[in-house]
């Protein structure tokens, strides 16, 4: 199997925000970053599907020269081949402009790719956008936010999650798969991995290689405001026993709050 | 005009898609558009004519027997070919987990962008504008869309339903046409949970476990607190899932899910980053911990210091006396 695998470079999920309201962005300096969490399931479900199965595992990732740590992220954990789509566009929320862009790369570089799999939300943008978008741009089946993924003989069946319950879906290839957690337990680089990533060529494709003019990949999004939440304000500790404590609680929840 | 999609489950139309009708109501009153409503199925016979009162000016019935079972590439192929004719300014979805599958499809297939799980629309210089938090809240974004339709996913339990008792309008059936190869994926099953469990994402309280739970069996507890209140559901903390003592969609916080219930209550959760990012966004937040100093405590609107194995079953006789009146 010819698996693929998106991830993308977030601000680790320890960071504190701060924003810059001249950029309408975050402020990067002093965040670490880090590959998006659920793309780690990703990663290791194509592993495992590459160890059953046999094929090949890239991990690919579209931003600027500093996204390329990511990727040794994926090679460390055992990825045979890592691509660099070459973008210096900061985060743009459009998750239509990088769907484009994975789908020129898929039908210009990977036409025989079997799988794609990425993580079921990328944290930060928080859209859950770009898997559904590439599917549709490539005309391929999808299935999102799976827990658990079978593959056999060109046929796909996954478990999705759905409000309180589960869903299977059934699928032919080449599909588009989104990793939820509980997919599978990421497995840790190894010393041997880290070493052999360092060593790794990753070759760098451009947006222009891709076909894609600036017309093609122009945000749509237009940001007009960035904002930190309104600060919540520490309340009040209520005293006493145990029993007394509830029974004030439920009081005010119910006389002061009004929540129930 | 707004087209709202309306996610219909067993035939039950979802409360989330009829906030969503509400919220495109309120919106398309100050734009001067009309508001329509879009069903999909094989055969749409019934629906819940409450569907008016809610905001709906007109129904749409998209009907073609590969609508039987949800699949993201038939539904946009039908929804796409309804935005063509009808031509509506914007379309709005609520973002469950149907909402959040298709409606990234369906923008792709129309060639525009969309403004995910929103928190907030508002009508600024005639046009639409959305606010939305980013990464699990700790920052809330503004934003227009440039093309059109616009399309908009919207969280669930944040916008309040509209009401107009009595109101009527028309109905659309329309045959979707769907290529018999197109459809390549498709729902073949649904898998109830064991109790048919209310979603946290849908809640409009949780009761919310940590570490301080000690073991899974205490998660019991949880579920008998929840139990005595109407629409709660339980959540938990990324360490008490990882430690198995409950099942991941009950995670709260920014690898889990991000909720905004009315109230939320956390018993033995220290209030790390991560978690308060998927959380803050509660009406009311109360937090029930041993530890003084716990961060938890900062955001809290009340908070008891103390042994949560006492309070909750203390909690859970207060609000059974409190309900039973
Ligand atoms: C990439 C990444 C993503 C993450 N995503 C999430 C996420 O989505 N959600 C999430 O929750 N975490 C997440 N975390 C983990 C997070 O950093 C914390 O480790 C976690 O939230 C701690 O859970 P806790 O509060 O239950 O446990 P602890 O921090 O151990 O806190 C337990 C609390 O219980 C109290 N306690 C103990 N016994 C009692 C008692 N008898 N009565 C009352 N109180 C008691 C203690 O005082 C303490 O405050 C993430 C971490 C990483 C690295
Ligand atoms: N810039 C990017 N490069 C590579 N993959 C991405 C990028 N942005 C998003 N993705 C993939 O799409 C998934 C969902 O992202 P999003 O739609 O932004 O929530 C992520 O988990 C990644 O797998």
């Amino acid at each position: 199997m010819n698996i693929l695998v998106f991830v993308k470079r977030v601000p680790d999920t320890e960071s504190r925000i701060r924003i810059n309201p001249q950029t309408r962005s975050i402020v990067e300096e002093g965040i670490n970053f880090i590959i998006s969490p659920f793309d780690e399931y990703a990663v290791e479900e194509a592993l495992r599907l590459k160890e059953a199965k046999g094929g090949s595992v890239t991990v690919v990732t579209v931003g600027p020269d500093e996204a390329t740590a990511t990727l040794k992220k994926g090679l460390a954990m055992g990825a045979d081949e890592a691509v660099l789509i070459k973008d210096d566009l900061k985060e743009t929320y459009d998750g239509l402009r990088v769907a484009r862009i994975i789908a020129a790369f898929v039908a210009k570089k990977h036409p025989g790719a079997d799988l794609l799999l990425f993580g079921k939300q990328s944290v930060g943008a928080d859209n859950s956008q770009v898997p559904s978008m590439a599917a549709e741009l490539l005309g391929w089946p999808q299935a999102n936010v799976v827990t658990k993924l079978e593959i056999e003989g060109g046929q796909g069946v996954a478990r999705r999650e759905i409000e309180g319950a589960t869903e299977r879906v059934a699928f032919s290839l080449p599909a588009v798969v989104s990793a939820q957690k509980g997919l599978n337990e990421p497995r840790y680089e190894t010393l041997k991995g880290i070493m052999a990533a360092k060593r790794k060529v990753i070759p760098v494709v451009t947006l222009a290689e891709l076909g894609l003019t600036n017309d093609d990949v122009a945000p749509q999004v237009d940001v007009v405001a960035m904002e930190l939440p309104a600060a919540r304000k520490a309340g009040a500790i209520i005293p006493g026993l145990p029993e007394e404590a509830a029974k004030k609680l439920v009081e005010l929840l119910r006389q002061d709050a009004k929540v129930i | 005009m707004i087209l709202v999609f309306i996610e219909t489950r067993e035939g039950k139309v979802k409360k989330s898609s009829l906030e969503t009708l509400g919220e495109a109501k309120r919106r398309a009153a100050e734009l001067g558009l009309r508001v329509a409503a879009v069903i999909a199925g094989a055969s749409v016979d019934c629906f819940d004519p409450d569907i008016y009162a809610r905001g709906a000016d007109a129904v749409f019935l998209l009907e073609n027997p590969a609508l039987a079972q949800y699949s993201a590439q038939g539904f946009a192929i039908a929804l796409h070919a309804l935005v063509v004719d009808l031509k509506p300014a914007a379309v709005f979805i609520a973002a469950t987990e149907m909402g959040k599958d298709l409606a990234p499809r369906l923008a792709a297939r129309l060639g525009v962008a969309v403004a995910s799980d929103c928190t907030k629309v508002e009508v600024k210089d005639g046009r639409l504008l959305y606010t939305r938090p980013v990464y699990a809240g700790k920052a809330y974004l503004s934003i227009r869309l440039k093309a059109t339709p616009q399309v908009a996913t919207l969280r669930p339990n944040v916008f309040p339903l509209f009401s107009a008792p009595g109101a009527a309008g028309e109905v659309v059936k329309r045959a979707a046409a769907i290529p018999d190869d197109a459809v390549k994926g498709r729902v073949v099953e649904v898998v109830k949970g064991a109790a048919e469990e209310l979603d946290v994402t849908e809640a409009a309280v949780i009761v919310s476990g940590g570490r301080g739970m000690k073991a899974p069996e205490n998660f019991v507890l949880l579920k008998e607190l929840a139990a005595a209140i109407p629409r709660a559901a339980v959540g938990a903390s990324r360490s008490a899932v990882d430690s198995g003592w409950i099942g991941h969609e009950h995670q709260v916080g920014q690898t889990g899910k991000t909720v905004s219930p009315s109230l939320y209550m956390a018993f033995g959760i220290s209030g790390a980053i991560q978690h308060l990012a998927g959380m803050s966004s509660s009406k009311v937040i109360v937090a029930v911990n041993k530890d003084p100093e716990a961060p938890i405590f900062k955001v809290a609107d009340y908070g008891i210091v103390g042994d949560l194995f006492q309070v909750i079953p203390a909690l859970k006789d207060e609000l059974k006396k409190a309900f039973a009146e």
